[in-house]
C-alpha cells in the first residue's frame, strides 16, 4: 500500500496556509476564476479567501452554476438518511449521540429495518444512507453486512456512514452490496480534533484520515469527505485542507468518484462549542469554490439547513440532496422521540421537495444507480442472471 | 427528413435521421419529449443506471416506442463484466438486442477504457447483442471493435459534457476513412456546428446529449441540431471543395493545350 494521506499531510503547515488564504490578492482570484480552477490547489486558496467572499461572489456563483449544469445536468439526485443505531462509544463534544448523553439508546431489529425501509420505498427513495454512531462490538460489521443483504433487493444504492474500519471489512460490505462511505474527518486541525474528540477510538486522528485511502484500496464506488464546519476557528483552511485531501485521493484513487458536503455545527441537547459561526454567505463561498476547483465534485445539502437556504443553493454547485429525513433510529416508522443526532431544519417531506425541484426547473432524480452494477451482484448469482433488484417485494403489508 | 436512398443502416435497423440524441441531464421528462420532436431523431440512448423498471421514473415513459428506438447504454461500468450483465439486464428489461457499450472505470473524465471495452464487445457479440461501443479516437482500437463483431463505432469527439467539439479531428478522419461500418461521432458534440463539421466529414451520425439537455431551450437547440447534421450530410454528398492556400486558375498545367 502506498503511503497514505497523514504522511502526505505532514509536509503542510497549518498556519503558512491559514496565512496565505487571508492574504489572497485580487490577482490570484481574477486568475483561478479566468481558468476556473484548473491551477488546482493555488486556486482553492484563492477561491477561499475572504477577499473572494467580499468582492467575487456573484462571479463565482455564475461559474459555478454553468459548471455544474454542464457537468450533472438539470438535475438534483435525491437520498434518504437511515438510522440503524445511536449506540457509540465515543465522547465527543459536539454530537447528540456522545456515549455520556443520558439518551435511550436504540439499534435496530431486522424488522424495524424492513420497517423504515418499506416507508422510504413508498416515498420513492432508492438511494439510501446507512448511519449508525460509533460501537464495534454493538454495531459491527456482521451487522452491517446482514442490513445490506436485507435492503440490497429493495434499493438501488446503499451507501454507509459509520464507525472508520479496517481494508478487508470494506472489502466484505462491498461484497454485500455496499456503495458508496461518508468519512468526515470532522476537522483536519489535530489540535482542535484532539479538543473535540474526547474518549474512545474516534480520538485516534491519523486513523479517521486515513480511512479514504483503506476505501480507495478496497476498490469502493465513491468516497464522502467534508468538515463539521465550526470546529475549528479556521474553517477556511479547514476546507482547503478537505480540498487536499480530495485532490491527494483522486490521484491515488482514479477509478473512485468523490462527493464532498458542508455540514455546519447545529444544535443539539449540549454545550454550545462553536469556534466559528459560518454564516450563509461562507455557505455559498464553500459550494461555489468546491464547484470550481473540481467540476466533477458531487456536492450534498442535508436537511440541515433550512428551506430557503436551501433552495437559494440550488444553482450554486448541489448535485445531491436529502429529503424528509429522521435522524433518530426507527424514526420514521415511529414516533418516537429518542434523541436526534442533530435537528433538522427543512422538514418539508420528498413529496414537496420534489415538487420543489420541478418548479425551479430541475428534474428531481431518485435513481442513479442500479445494483446490476455491484460487485455483489454479480458474484453472487449464477451465470443466467436475475436481477433481485426486479424482484420487489411489499416491505409491508 | 432524408429520403430513402441516404437512409443510415446499422444492423438490422434504417435510420433516416442521422441525429442520435441521449436522455440524460434533461430538467424534465416534459422537455425531453419536446426536445427529442424537435430534433427529429430515431434513436435515443438511456442510461440503465436511471432507468427505473419497477416504478414510473423521468425517461422511459417519455420515449414514445413507435417514435424512438432505444438503445440502453451501460454508462456507470466499469470492466468488461459488469458490462456484458448490464447488457443482459437491458435486453430482458427493455427487450431489445441494441446496447451502447459504454465503459469508463474513470469518473472524473468518463475516458472510456479500450481494453475493456473490446473484451465486452467480444464477449456480447457472441451473446447475439448489436453494438455501438463507446471509444477513444483510435483508429487500431476501432478497427478492432469492427473485427469482434461491433455493428458500428463510436469515438469521442472531446471529453464526455465538455461541449469542446471534435478535438480528435485528425484521428475521426482516419477512423471514417478506414471503417467497414458506421462511424458515429459521439461525447463532446457542444454546438450545431460542431455536428455539421461532424457530418461534413463523413461521418455517419452523430449522438448529442450535454448541449441539448442544457441549452437555454433545449427545444430550439434540437431544431438548430437537425438542421445542422441535414446540412453536414448533404455538404458531405454534394463534394466540399478542396482546401488550399493557394490561388488556383482553371488550368494551372494544362491550359495551354486549348491554345494550341
Amino acid at each position: 500500500m502506498k503511503a497514505p494521506f497523514s504522511d502526505y499531510l505532514t509536509s503542510f503547515d497549518w498556519y503558512n496556509l491559514t496565512s496565505r488564504i487571508l492574504t489572497t490578492s485580487s490577482r490570484e482570484i481574477e486568475t483561478a476564476l479566468a481558468r476556473e480552477g484548473k491551477g488546482g490547489i493555488d486556486d482553492l486558496i484563492a477561491l477561499l479567501s475572504p477577499l473572494a467572499s467580499q468582492h467575487y461572489l456573484e462571479d463565482m456563483a455564475a461559474i459555478s452554476n454553468r459548471l455544474t449544469q454542464q457537468r450533472f445536468g438539470k438535475a438534483i439526485r435525491l437520498f434518504a438518511p437511515m438510522y440503524l443505531s445511536n449506540e457509540c462509544n465515543n465522547v465527543c463534544d459536539y454530537c447528540g449521540f456522545s456515549m455520556h448523553n443520558k439518551i435511550a439508546r436504540k439499534t435496530l431489529t431486522d424488522i424495524e429495518i424492513l420497517k423504515e425501509a418499506g416507508i422510504l420505498k413508498q416515498r420513492g427513495f432508492e438511494h439510501v444512507l446507512l448511519v449508525t454512531g460509533e460501537s464495534s462490538r454493538k454495531v459491527g460489521v456482521d451487522y452491517l453486512c446482514h442490513a445490506l443483504d436485507l435492503l440490497r433487493p429493495h434499493f438501488s444504492n446503499l451507501s454507509i456512514e459509520v464507525q472508520p474500519l479496517a481494508q478487508n471489512d470494506y472489502e466484505e460490505l462491498i461484497n454485500h452490496g455496499l456503495h458508496a462511505v461518508m468519512v468526515y474527518q470532522e476537522t483536519y486541525n489535530q489540535q482542535s480534533y484532539q479538543k473535540h474528540h474526547i474518549k474512545g477510538k474516534k480520538t485516534l486522528f491519523e486513523w479517521r484520515l486515513n480511512t479514504p485511502d483503506r476505501l480507495g484500496n478496497a476498490g469502493v464506488n465513491k468516497i464522502g469527505l467534508g468538515c463539521l464546519f465550526g470546529l475549528t476557528a479556521d474553517w477556511r483552511t479547514d476546507a482547503l485542507f478537505a480540498g487536499m485531501h480530495l485532490d491527494y485521493l483522486e490521484k491515488r484513487y482514479w477509478k473512485t468518484s468523490y462527493s464532498m458536503a458542508f455540514p455546519r455545527i447545529r444544535p443539539y441537547e449540549g454545550e454550545n462549542i462553536v469556534a466559528a459561526d459560518l454564516s450563509d454567505k461562507d455557505l455559498v463561498q464553500l459550494y461555489c469554490g468546491f464547484r470550481i476547483f473540481n467540476h466533477e465534485l458531487e456536492l450534498t445539502l442535508s436537511t440541515r439547513e433550512s428551506p430557503t437556504l436551501r433552495e437559494n443553493l440550488l444553482p450554486l454547485g448541489v448535485t445531491t440532496m436529502s429529503a424528509g429525513s429522521k435522524t433518530n433510529p426507527g424514526g420514521y416508522a415511529s414516533q418516537d422521540d429518542s434523541l436526534k443526532q442533530f435537528e433538522i431544519s427543512d422538514e418539508r417531506t420528498p413529496e414537496q421537495i420534489s415538487s420543489m425541484l420541478k418548479s425551479k426547473g430541475y428534474d428531481p432524480v431518485w435513481k442513479d444507480w442500479d445494483l446490476a452494477y455491484d460487485r455483489s451482484v454479480i458474484s453472487h448469482l449464477d451465470n443466467t442472471w436475475t436481477d433481485q433488484s426486479m424482484h420487489t417485494e411489499t416491505v409491508l403489508n | 427528413m432524408k429520403d430513402n436512398l441516404d437512409s443510415l443502416t446499422i444492423g438490422d435497423h434504417s435510420f433516416e435521421s442521422r441525429l442520435f440524441v441521449g436522455t440524460g441531464k434533461f430538467a424534465s421528462g416534459t422537455s425531453l419529449a419536446k426536445t427529442l420532436d424537435a430534433c427529429g431523431t430515431q434513436l435515443v440512448t438511456v442510461a440503465m443506471k436511471r432507468a427505473n423498471l419497477k416504478q414510473s421514473d423521468s425517461i422511459l415513459p417519455h420515449i414514445d416506442p413507435s417514435k424512438y428506438k432505444l438503445l440502453p447504454n451501460t454508462s456507470g461500468v466499469r470492466n468488461a463484466k459488469e458490462a456484458v450483465w448490464v447488457a443482459q439486464m437491458a435486453r430482458e428489461a427493455l427487450e431489445t438486442n441494441w446496447l451502447k457499450l459504454e465503459i469508463h472505470p474513470d469518473p472524473k473524465y468518463l475516458m472510456p477504457d479500450p481494453i475493456e471495452t473490446l473484451n465486452a464487445t467480444i464477449e456480447l457479440s457472441k451473446l447475439g447483442f448489436t453494438i455501438l461501443p463507446y471509444c477513444h479516437a483510435d483508429p487500431v482500437l476501432c478497427k478492432q471493435l469492427e473485427d469482434a463483431g461491433a455493428a458500428a463505432v463510436m469515438p469521442l469527439g472531446s471529453p464526455i459534457g465538455s461541449n469542446q467539439g471534435l478535438q480528435s479531428r485528425e484521428f475521426l478522419k482516419i477512423i471514417i476513412e478506414q471503417a467497414r461500418v458506421p462511424v458515429v461521432i459521439d461525447a463532446g458534440i457542444g454546438a450545431p456546428s460542431h455536428a455539421c463539421e461532424a457530418l461534413e466529414l463523413g461521418a455517419d451520425a452523430i449522438l448529442v446529449n450535454t448541449a441539448l439537455a442544457t441549452a437555454n431551450h433545449p427545444e430550439s437547440m434540437g431544431h438548430a441540431f437537425r438542421n445542422a447534421v441535414s446540412a453536414g450530410r448533404e455538404a458531405f454528398l454534394s463534394g466540399l471543395g478542396s482546401v488550399t492556400n493557394l490561388a488556383s486558375p482553371t488550368s494551372p498545367l494544362t491550359g495551354f493545350l486549348a491554345e494550341n
